[in-house]
């Protein structure tokens, strides 16, 4: 966004420091929604943050050398594709719309395979339209 | 009830002040405390999702609008009106009265701790089978609910590349086109 904060060493150091650990609390909070506080949009907010910090610091250029434009796109359209994809996949095998409990032969395995799925969608297009946004708004230069 | 005052303090400075840089700002730590209410009310979900969204990517999208447009607020030309000041408080009288009706806040006797709530305590162990209940509730019982939301964050994103992507794609199509062929495209891509 913008030159000068290219320049500062101390943002720089301590961004690619944290970067790192964004991610992986992301996914903690992606993986561990069901235990704990967290799930998809949460986890999809933070595993945009990390991006958009990288973004803020080292240039929108560079951010979308790291995720192109194709990937947020197709990204964003994937995770409601998984979603709805659950939904239809339950039609199919004999149950409602969203059932979860067709999914697997025991009724509760079939809920958890369903909500992690349906999980991973949400935070899937949350992440993706999160660093759409941003790089819409960042990457114009007036 | 302090964090609430802190709220209020934070909601009038928001409106008084007419530099916008320290306006976002604020409006980001109205969102945290926000967030530390919903802490204290024991709805840790939601704070998470409020500290992440709105103390934290939403204030660096406005920060993002600010470096487009300007950090400075206009002053507005039209003076004090008693009749917008009237409008504005039987309004609010309105809405507070609205709220007289509402059960008080973790009421046993409210509606939905009569019903839903019991429901899904009781029975989300067997059926879902997962410590969080609010996992549950969101992803399953409420799976429509949640699918929708998901719409209108898919929606959102393409309602922005459609308001602002289009038109950094058009300049840079009409300075790409306009070197090669002449200007006869860009005329065309103006009027679609």
């Amino acid at each position: 966004m913008k030159p000068e904060m290219q320049q500062k060493v101390i943002l720089r150091v301590v961004s690619k420091f944290l970067i790192p650990f964004i991610l992986l609390f992301a996914l903690y909070v992606q993986w561990h929604g069901d235990f704990g506080p967290g799930g998809g949009f949460q986890a999809g907010v933070i595993l945009a943050a990390a991006f958009i910090l990288y973004g803020l610091i080292f240039g929108v250029q560079k951010l979308r050398r790291v995720v192109p434009a194709w990937v947020t796109r197709s990204c964003l359209s994937l995770g409601v594709l998984t979603y709805a994809g659950v939904g239809v996949a339950t039609l199919l095998m004999g149950g409602n719309f969203l059932d979860y409990n067709v999914l697997s032969h025991v009724p509760t395995h079939g809920q958890h395979l369903g909500i992690l799925l349906v999980e991973i969608g949400v935070g899937v297009t949350v992440a993706s339209a999160m660093i759409t946004i941003f790089v819409a708004f960042a990457g114009q230069d007036r | 009830m302090v964090l609430l005052l802190f709220m209020l303090a934070t909601g009038i400075a928001i409106v008084r002040l007419r530099d916008l840089f320290a306006v976002v700002m604020l409006t980001g730590i109205f969102s945290l405390l926000g967030a530390a209410i919903y802490v204290v009310m024991d709805a840790v979900d939601v704070a998470f999702t409020e500290a992440a969204v709105g103390a934290g990517v939403s204030t660096v999208l406005m920060l993002g609008t600010l470096a487009l447009t300007t950090s400075k607020e206009k002053i507005p030309s039209v003076s004090f009106s008693w009749a917008g000041m009237l409008l504005v408080v039987v309004t609010g009288g309105v809405l507070i009265y609205g709220t007289l009706d509402m059960p008080a806040y973790g009421d046993k006797d409210a509606p939905i701790n009569q019903h839903v709530v019991p429901r899904y305590l009781e029975k989300s162990g067997e059926e879902i089978d997962l410590p969080n209940v609010v996992t549950s509730v969101l992803a399953s019982y409420r799976g429509y609910d949640t699918l929708g939301e998901t719409f209108v964050i898919f929606t959102a994103a393409i309602g922005v590349l459609a308001i602002i992507g289009r038109r950094r794609r058009k300049k840079y199509a009409s300075s790409d086109v306009g070197g090669k062929n002449g200007s006869d495209k860009p005329a065309k891509e103006g009027l679609s």
